[in-house]
């Protein structure tokens, strides 16, 4: 097996008395589409927060290339290609989507003068399917199109880690088929990808293996069809009494 | 040992003073998010009033404290309600700019008809000694006043239906609305409020200090220093800070003398300001 | 940020009208035109921490009387004047990184308030440390024996120069990384820390260069005026006006500062000169019209002229 990419060793991370992870190992290999699933609350946004430097682990290693990385800053994380997309969309609003993704590749990905940078930024935009909308204020888009600035954003920054953080959430049904296509693209460059999500049908989609994070802890990692069918994760899920009946009817 | 407790009974009544003087300009930050640089021509609006019902109709001050109360709740809640609810939500640089514009016309009024000769209430109480402290009675009585004052707007922000509105208003702007409560009107009454204790706090130290319009500033500066060191928005924050100001500026006062009193204050702000910047007792709502 | 070629043409012709005062004004309009120029590079400084990054800058009494004391100290120990004036620019200049290092952690108000204390707690410093300031009584520099109009159009192409070097400063910025980086920290830090932006360094830049035109202007003043003291040096209400005067013109676009201190200035010698016991309360008023009905200050007046007329004549 090659060396992975990303490794998390032991990962925890407490808000004053409240464990938010407990001990979180995984690793992710170069190329790989991973998702990483869990109910609402169970600490999917703040492991990503962990992984970027937004957050600073309270315990644990978090080895990105081999190398320690849990103490960066969020614009370390960001230049050594851990790249992020958030929930809610963080755009520079007054700024036009150009701009937007003209600050990505010229501070994350390494462009080496503001017109270089513009450059990278067009054939980013181009990809993603927003360079007809290149000169309007990110603020004027709507939610569906801001999504896509963010994945604009994060390409423009040559990540070699790529972490979608519900880029889906608030979608329609043929915005998700186009999201997805864009991530299956983005995947084929060669680009690590970890998909947060709570939309089962996009996971499985996209990744053949799945993560599943459950008060915080990694309750299961392993094949997405073996981990669809664990019982822990349905009852984590979809909460006792739904496994529970699920079971009833599959037996009775 | 004895000059020590006069200095500890000198900090504890200034503190007490500055308690009450920051109070206002506490919950105007906490609540609105504006930074008030009226505050400090509030207070000498509030002095000046009751110097000359003193000096022209020997009205004493005590009866004038209902009367400075009620105009400057008046004057506060127009000033809110006609021009700063329009930017209330802007960025620090134009809500501060704004009151600092708002500011400048007061303090030009104000000298213009009081001029900027130094003027006090002389109460000639004498003064009493406890032991190796002695206080002069106008003072005490400005402290018990204050601490008195101060100790009236906690009981209202905690028991009044207004108050409880108020802390509503600040805990999240949102929700209050969609409960029904007016955040505009809450804006003004909340601004009024603090004009009333500023308004109130110039009638205690016009019978303590000599007031001036030159010395608006200062006590802005104080204002400032106060809110930041005990904390934004809540009376307890204000008089733990007051208090801690009061102490500190006696203690440095008697070890490096009276112009570093002052430096000792800012500089104590400054550090509160980067070690704990939520100030000495951090509380979320207004209580 | 966005500066049509109005602003350029505005710009050009303000520094022109100022620098040719000598040839057909009296001393006074000169004196003027050299105020003009020194709050113009007061506010263009002001623009790199308050337009750019939106951060509410407070501070630039303090750097402008540092600037003061630093070179009227050196004149005053035998440096040539105008290495004083370099030597108070550099160190005004570290000092704002050092200090601009800790208190750029805080945002918001509490940047503005922190602003403000430095100011005070400079001005209490200075008046305190006698040995060194001479405290209350001020400091006198080494007299310039020239004739008054060679004094003055001296310090006018001085005041000139410095509000020159801070636009050019302003318009390299502009155009490089630190100026990309710095508008976007002022739309949403976090998100430009998130595209690789080490926000720390960034903002603590553009602090210095808020101060470094300051302290040169300070150091200029005092050798200007050949007498100094806390009170002059450290004004709270400098520390106000500044930013003011970048708003009126527009804070964030390279001409704007320097526009809106030129408005500033004049109205205030006009309410000086005409309304002597009002002219505070004038001033206040402005203010308040100015955060009204002038949010984007005069040359979003300019700009929206043009959109009228642009879309006037497409119709």
């Amino acid at each position: 097996m090659t060396e992975p990419i990303l490794r998390l060793e032991g990962v925890s991370k407490t808000f004053g008395g409240l464990k938010a992870l407990t001990d979180v190992s995984f690793a992710l290999q170069p190329g790989e589409v991973v998702g990483l699933i869990g109910p609402n609350g169970a600490g999917k946004t703040t492991l990503v927060n962990v992984v970027t430097g937004n957050l600073r682990p309270s315990w644990g290693r978090i080895l990105f290339e081999g190398k320690d990385v849990a103490a960066q800053k969020p614009h370390e994380a960001a230049r050594r290609g851990l790249a992020r997309t958030f929930q809610i969309v963080q755009p520079f609003p007054q700024m036009t989507v150009l701009e937007n993704v003209t600050a990505g590749a010229l501070f994350g990905g390494g462009a080496a003068s503001v017109a270089d940078a513009r450059d990278m930024a067009r054939r980013s935009l181009d990809f993603v399917g927003l360079a007809p909308l290149a000169d309007r204020p990110a603020a004027q888009l709507a939610l569906a199109a801001r999504k896509r600035l963010e994945l604009a954003k994060s390409l423009a920054m040559n990540p070699k880690v790529l972490m979608l953080d519900e880029v889906n959430a608030g979608l329609n049904s043929s915005e998700i088929d186009g999201a997805l296509a864009l991530i299956r693209r983005i995947a084929e460059r060669g680009v690590t990808v970890l998909i947060i999500e709570h939309l089962m049908k996009v996971v499985l989609s996209l990744s053949k293996r799945l993560l599943v994070l459950h008060h915080g802890r990694m309750i299961a990692d392993g094949p997405a069809r073996e981990i669809v069918a664990d019982e822990r994760v349905i009852e984590a899920y979809l909460g006792q009494k739904y496994a529970a009946k699920l079971k009833e009817l599959h037996h009775g | 040992m004895a000059i020590y407790s006069q200095i500890l009974a000198n900090g504890l009544m200034l503190g007490a003073l500055y308690a009450c003087l920051a109070v206002g300009f506490s919950l105007v930050w906490g609540v609105l998010n504006v930074i008030n640089m009226l505050h400090g021509s509030f207070i000498i609006l509030g002095g000046y009033l009751t110097y000359f019902a003193w000096h022209a109709f020997g009205i004493h001050p005590i009866v004038m404290l209902p009367v400075v109360g009620a105009l400057l709740f008046a004057l506060g809640f127009a000033l809110q309600k006609l021009v700063i609810n329009r930017v209330v939500s802007a960025p620090v640089l134009t809500t501060l700019t704004l009151t600092f514009g708002l500011d400048m016309i007061l303090y030009n009024v104000m000298t213009y008809w009081f001029t900027a000769t130094p003027r006090r209430v002389q109460l000639d109480l004498g003064a009493v000694s406890l032991g190796p402290v002695t206080l002069p009675v106008d003072r005490l009585f400005g402290t018990a006043l204050a601490l008195a004052l101060t100790l009236l707007l906690y009981a209202v922000m905690r028991g009044s239906n207004i108050g409880r509105a108020i802390v509503a208003v600040r805990m999240d702007r949102s929700a209050a609305e969609l409960m029904g409560i007016r955040t505009e009107r809450i804006y003004a009454i909340t601004f009024g409020i603090g004009a009333l204790m500023a308004g109130v706090a110039g009638v205690v130290f016009a019978s303590i200090f000599p007031i001036t319009t030159n010395v608006t500033g200062t006590y802005l500066g104080k204002a400032f220093v106060v809110c930041v060191v005990g904390g934004l928005g809540s009376v307890p924050g204000a008089l733990v800070g007051g208090l801690v100001l009061g102490l500190v500026e006696s203690l440095a006062g008697h070890w490096f003398g009276p112009q570093q009193a002052i430096t000792a204050g800012f500089v104590l702000m400054l550090v509160i300001l980067l070690t704990r910047p939520t100030g000495l007792v951090g509380v979320r709502g207004y209580e | 940020m966005k500066s049509g070629p109005l602003a350029y043409a505005l710009l050009a012709a303000g520094i022109l009208v100022l620098a040719t005062t000598p040839l057909y004004a009296d001393n006074y309009v000169v004196r003027t035109a050299a105020i003009v120029a020194m709050y113009g590079a007061l506010a263009t400084s002001w623009n790199f921490i308050g337009g750019f990054t939106g951060y509410p800058s407070f501070s630039t009494a303090a750097f402008f009387g540092l600037g003061c004391y630093v070179g009227a100290i050196c004149q005053r120990a035998g440096v040539p004047m105008m290495l004083a004036w370099l030597i108070a620019t550099l160190m005004v200049g570290a000092f704002a990184a050092l200090l601009g290092a800790i208190i750029l952690r805080l945002r918001g108000h509490y940047f503005a308030i922190g602003s403000i204390a430095v100011v005070e707690v400079c001005r209490l410093v200075v008046s305190s440390w006698s040995s060194l300031t001479g405290g209350g009584d001020g400091l006198n520099l080494p007299l310039l024996h020239w004739a008054p109009e060679e004094l003055m159009r001296f310090f006018l192409f001085v005041m000139l120069g410095i509000l020159m070097l801070s636009l050019i400063a302003t318009f390299l910025v502009d155009r490089a990384r630190l100026g990309f980086g710095l508008r976007c920290i002022h739309q949403n830090e976090d998100a430009a820390a998130m595209v690789g932006i080490d926000t720390t360094r960034y903002k603590v830049a553009a602090y210095t260069l808020s101060a470094v035109f300051c302290a040169a202007a300070g150091a200029a003043y005092a050798s200007w005026t050949g007498y100094i003291d806390p009170t002059e040096s450290f004004q709270i209400l400098m520390t106000v006006k500044v930013p003011v005067m970048a708003m009126l013109g527009g804070a964030g676009t390279l001409a704007g500062p320097f526009l809106g201190a030129a408005a500033f200035v004049l109205l205030e010698e006009l309410f000086w000169a005409n309304f002597l016991d009002w002219n505070r309360a004038i001033l206040g008023v402005v203010i308040v019209l100015l955060v009204f009905f002038l949010p984007g200050g005069l040359l979003s007046l300019a700009r929206k002229a043009k959109s009228k007329a642009g879309s006037g004549g497409a119709a």
